[in-house]
């Protein structure tokens, strides 16, 4: 299977990406490369097989319902969760002006 | 006083420990040879200060006749792909240069705990994605080694995680954390002569490292011996209850009960590695490495992997799947880069602040696993892909019914020179065609140096267990590197 | 069938309706991670390093999520699924930090159960109705956005980042606004129940996305549907139908087609809208979450989850009216509501022991009382009542004086009355106070020989036959004694003594 410009072009979009045309003059070309690489999986028979779930064999452990048990995982951080950012105002991070 | 900078991570802590030498002395020298070797370009951010504060806490306990951890006094180079408080951590990405974590990632706690110092952030493909750390935004990192046709050709420190092996080989740290999602701890360390093991899944915590691809990622320890790798991977390893995927199991004194004797165990030879226009001295190293186990008591049996060639097509599905999501956090919002062009909206600024914060190589992966996962695509690619891992994972449980431990190359190749792949991906992608198999089915693999090739550059030979199993494949390790011998180091030309 | 029909100018038009409801999961932390969901004044404030989507954060769930999720699962008969997994749902959004939400679309915890919302005629709906649940999925909420803080810029709060949300998603069973609005009130009393969400819909604790298609009557296929997101009311779900429905008629009675679309409601207008931040084609990328292993419950936990359950609305209103005699309208009544239903068998347990009867015995005047007569004292008095000095064994000790006969129903009402005003006690209150009535057959008697002599005329008319009479010697005689005199005794005397 290959892909044609116009759908690297929306892939790129779906992933919010801004690519321009020279990008995708060298995209395309790779992308399709890769593409015909992993097309050789679709001649092993899995029809018996089921998909991997976990890679190592155990059990999804569950938290029990305590607020901040773990100071790494808890709340009450405005200013840590703040810090990095590149607009923070009165306790909120902003961002250009959404319209719903 | 000799050289402490050719010391490795046990003779640092033994000798520490001893009294032979300050743990500010051994910190002051390798600080030293980390300032001289920017040449190298193997860290992007040094921090001398978080050495010498560390290696004087070691002193002062030592001192005070406290018990030492088991890393104490060793300062180490930290992969830039760990998140560590107060220090930039970038993934050599520029969209998080900057970022200074507000935390440390459990395995860095973990050494700081056991007394180790950091040297300083290494340089690594960005966002740990490559093979030859040429995707880095802080620059190339050079392998130390040099090929003796007269070149004199930069050669790639191999990837990702290259400023770690480059900065091992080249003594500016005694060992150095890498990650491995497909190879990232081996092939660097197969490209620059040095050992370096990626345990069993969920052995390491992934909490604080910045994620690459979810269900392969792992942390592992490079340093220049097995047992240095033994002691550190003891530090680096435990239950984290933060990682849901982290594994619930004690971890074992690898370093205490490492074993080359060999004797009642059996190593599997996969048939399938042996692929058409594998570099005749890989194959050499291979039949060394053979010959080495069965010295060391060990029989040799054939094993077959049949879906080996299938690894590779279904990393590449798989890997960069998870990594389009994992990466869609960076978006200018909460940290890192912003780009904001004029009367930009919100979904403008995204794609602006993505297009400019990513480099070509985690774009091109981010857009290949957009199109691997969506509408019409999805079980075709990811389904199929996953369904094929179930079969590589049963491949090697088949195995293992018949061997304790799996010999193979590490690499086709020794080190290329940089720039030599960089427009052919899929040439690039080739190189971890041996490693990928073993991360696919999350099983612990290892690393060790085997000779010099006819250029004067290193070879590596990996060893795959079974899951949990990393002390069989540390074993089968020390009994090739204590017959290999292989005590060369790179000229210093930097 | 429900009776809801639109008459067009084509023809005649029917509608189907589907509602996906997002429940937040009562809990102390979030889903997957340990910030309170306690919502703090201060943006961003409960937020962790994990909500905020720092590099290198992972998630881990919180078993009270999954739990509350199953028990709401068993109470609406649902299979469970003791195998599911995590999903990501990848979009690009201000409110969603990681760019993804975890949900569950391949395996949900939940699978097909159903609901009945009861019939009301008055709504147009005739009977009993069956509410097909497809199923209940365990997700993350999104943060919130802030539009009208600055003239440039959204303010963004992550402090609802990543706090649990059912989402119960029904099949397109419901076919008026009545019925939408039977089935999320009936959803709601189930969850309030089972305390898995608190209900709350001004809050956003319940939020509804209704799914709204017509067709002309007779026609088997579906019309294209649209989705009007996040409805937080009762009422406002039964208009957007309302406004849905008629639109699309419109469209397609004017040779239009419908979109299928993602729209807004306002509450201001009662109208909806397409939504223009969701307009480009969502292409959601769905994948099991690699930071998850699947999730594996053991019948244990299943088992605690079943027995945790409480009484559910169906077989409490079963149980008033059956064993204890209550009425139709009564039961559907108390059971409206946890604090209702919850008032109410306090009380009738606090009676019934007052009293040394069977609640059977003593339900109903519970019942009117907890229904009508409190209520109304209550609402009369407004803000010079004291709720806190109305504790039910004080209830109890009126409706026990009423059982007596010791006070009548009046009296009752002033002894609430000024137990709500002071908090003294009702036996006390109807001692000091004068609140009680006689049953002093000697006082009694002597009130009746003096209206029989000054009414001698109307006593010869009754002996002769007129019966309407005795109603005005009872009047007379509960005159004379300021109202006081128990009526019982008052018309046994009354009748020995007219003969
Ligand atoms: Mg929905
Ligand atoms: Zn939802």
């Amino acid at each position: 299977m290959s892909v044609t410009r116009e759908q690297v072009a929306k892939i790129a979009s779906l992933a919010r990406i801004k690519v321009d045309e020279g990008d995708l003059d060298h995209f395309v070309p790779e992308f399709n490369a890769i593409l015909g690489f992993v097309e050789q999986l679709s001649e092993v028979d899995t029809s018996s097989v089921e998909p991997m779930t976990a890679v190592i064999e155990q059990k999804l452990r569950l938290r029990d319902d305590v607020i901040d048990a773990d100071p790494l995982t808890g709340g009450g951080k405005q200013a840590e969760v703040l810090a990095n950012a590149p607009v923070a105002e009165h306790g909120f991070f902003g961002v250009p002006k959404v319209i719903e | 006083m000799s050289d402490l900078t050719l010391l490795g991570v046990k003779a640092i802590r033994d000798g520490v420990a001893a009294g032979d030498f300050t743990a500010r002395e051994v910190a002051e020298a390798f600080n030293a040879n980390v300032a001289a070797a920017s040449e190298l370009n193997a860290f992007i951010v040094t921090t001398p200060e978080h050495a010498l504060a560390a290696a004087d806490a070691v002193d002062a306990k030592r001192a005070a006749g406290e018990e030492l951890g088991v890393m104490a006094g060793v300062p180490i180079g930290m992969k830039d792909l760990f998140a560590t408080r107060g220090v930039q951590t970038t993934a050599a990405s520029a969209i998080l240069e900057g970022f200074k974590p507000e935390y440390e990632s459990t395995v860095s706690q973990k050494l700081w705990d056991a007394g180790a110092g950091m040297l300083g952030k290494l340089n690594l493909d960005q966002f740990a994605m490559g093979s030859s750390n040429e995707t880095s935004h802080f620059g190339n990192v050079a392998n130390p080694w040099k090929a003796n046709d007269g070149s004199n050709n930069v050669l790639a420190p191999g990837g990702s995680s290259g400023g770690s092996s480059a900065a091992v080989a080249a003594r500016l740290a005694p060992a150095a954390t890498g990650t491995d999602t497909g190879g990232s701890i081996r092939q660097p360390a197969a490209f620059t002569g040095i050992s370096g093991i990626k345990p069993t899944y969920g052995r390491c915590s992934r909490w604080g490292i910045v994620a690459f691809a979810s269900s392969l990622d792992q942390a592992g320890p490079m340093a220049r011996s097995v047992e240095d790798c033994a002691v550190m991977l003891g530090a680096m390893a435990g239950f984290d209850p933060k990682d849901s995927t982290s594994l619930d199991a004690p971890v074992p004194d690898w370093a205490g009960a490492l074993n080359a004797d060999l004797r009642g165990k059996k190593v599997g030879i996969p048939k399938e590695y042996r692929m058409d226009g594998t570099d005749a001295e890989i194959l050499a190293s291979w039949d060394d490495g053979i010959a080495w186990l069965k010295d060391a008591g060990a029989e040799v049996v054939d094993v077959s992997l049949p879906h080996t060639k299938y690894a590779l097509p279904a990393y590449y599905i798989v890997a960069p799947a998870e990594a389009s999501s994992n990466l869609a956090r960076y978006d200018g919002v909460r940290y890192g880069l912003r780009d904001l062009p004029e009367g930009a909206g919100l979904q403008d600024m995204y794609a602006a602040t993505r297009a400019a914060g990513f480099g070509p190589e985690v774009k091109r992966r981010i857009m290949l696993g957009t199109y691997v996962l969506s509408a019409g695509f999805y079980d075709a690619y990811y389904t199929q892909a996953m369904k094929v891992r179930t079969l590589i994972q049963r491949d090697f449980n088949d195995a293992f019914g018949e061997c304790d431990v799996i010999l193979a190359p590490t690499t086709p190749t020794a080190a290329f020179p940089l720039g030599d792949k960089l427009d052919d991906p899929l040439a690039m992608y080739l190189n971890d065609v041996f490693s990928v198999p073993a991360s696919l089915a999350g099983l612990p693999a290892m690393s060790v140096p085997s000779r010099l090739n006819a250029k004067g550059l290193p070879l590596g030979l990996q060893l795959v267990g079974k899951a949990m199993d990393e002390q069989m494949v540390l074993n089968a390790g020390l009994a090739i590197e204590q017959r290999a011998g292989f005590d060369a180091a790179p000229g210093k030309w930097w | 069938m429900s009776n809801y029909r639109i008459e067009g100018a084509t023809g005649t038009w029917e509608v189907v309706i589907g509602l996906e409801v997002h429940a937040q999961v009562t809990s102390n932390a979030k889903l997957f991670s340990g910030a309170s969901t306690q919502f703090g004044a201060e943006p961003n404030s409960q937020v962790s390093l994990v909500d905020a989507a720092m590099p290198g954060m992972l998630p881990v769930p919180n078993r009270e999520c999954i739990r509350q999720a199953v028990r709401t699962g068993m109470a609406i008969e649902a299979q469970i699924n003791a195998w599911s997994r995590f999903d990501r749902k990848n979009y690009f959004y201000a409110d969603l930090p990681q760019g993804y939400q975890i949900s569950q679309l391949y395996h949900p915890l939940v699978g097909e159960g159903q609901l009945t919302i009861e019939a009301d005629e008055k709504a147009g709906i005739p009977e009993d109705k069956v509410i097909r649940i497809e199923r209940i999925h365990v997700e993350q909420d999104a943060g919130k956005l802030m539009h009208d803080q600055h003239p440039t810029m959204s303010y963004v709060d992550l402090n609802r980042t990543g706090v649990a949300l059912m989402e119960i998603v029904s099949r397109p069973d419901m076919t008026s606004p009545a019925e939408a609005g039977a089935y999320i009130r009936k959803l709601r009393a189930i969850l309030r129940y089972v305390g898995s969400c608190d209900g709350n819909m001004e809050e956003g604790s319940m939020r509804a996305d209704v799914n709204v298609s017509v067709r002309k009557v007779g026609d088997t296929e579906l019309g294209t549907r649209t989705e009007t997101k996040n409805v937080n009311s009762v009422r406002f779900v039964m208009q957007a139908i309302e406004h849905e429905v008629r639109r699309q008629i419109d469209v397609l009675e004017d040779g239009g087609q419908i979109v299928q679309e993602t729209r807004l409601f306002d509450p201001n207008t009662g109208t909806t809208r397409s939504m223009r931040s969701k307009e480009d084609a969502h292409d959601y990328r769905y994948f099991p979450d690699p930071d998850l292993l699947p999730l594996e419950l053991d019948q244990d936990f299943l088992d605690e989850c079943r027995a945790s359950l409480p009484e559910l609305p169906d077989a409490k209103r079963a149980r008033y009216t059956g064993e204890l005699g209550l009425t139709d309208y009564n039961a559907r009544e108390l059971t409206a509501e946890v604090e209702t239903f919850a008032r109410f068998e306090t009380l009738l347990a606090e009676t019934a022991k007052a009293l040394g009867k069977p609640e059977a015995k003593v339900a109903t005047p519970v019942a009117n009382w907890s229904l009508s007569v409190a209520p109304g004292v209550i609402k009369a008095l407004g803000d010079e009542g004291d709720m806190a000095n109305a504790t039910p064994a004080r209830q109890a000790a009126i409706l026990k004086m009423q059982d007596a006969g010791e006070i009548s129903g009046g009296q009752a009402k002033e002894i609430f009355e000024i137990v709500l005003k002071t908090g003294r006690e009702p036996d006390e209150i109807a001692e000091t106070d004068g609140l009680k009535q006689v049953s002093d057959t000697g006082a009694i008697e002597e009130a009746i020989a003096a209206i029989m002599a000054a009414n001698e005329d109307k006593v010869a008319d009754y002996r002769g036959g007129k019966d309407k009479l005795f109603g005005f010697f009872v009047g007379q005689t509960m005159k004379a004694m300021q109202g006081k005199a128990n009526p019982a005794v008052v018309n046994q005397l009354l009748k020995d003594k007219l003969g």
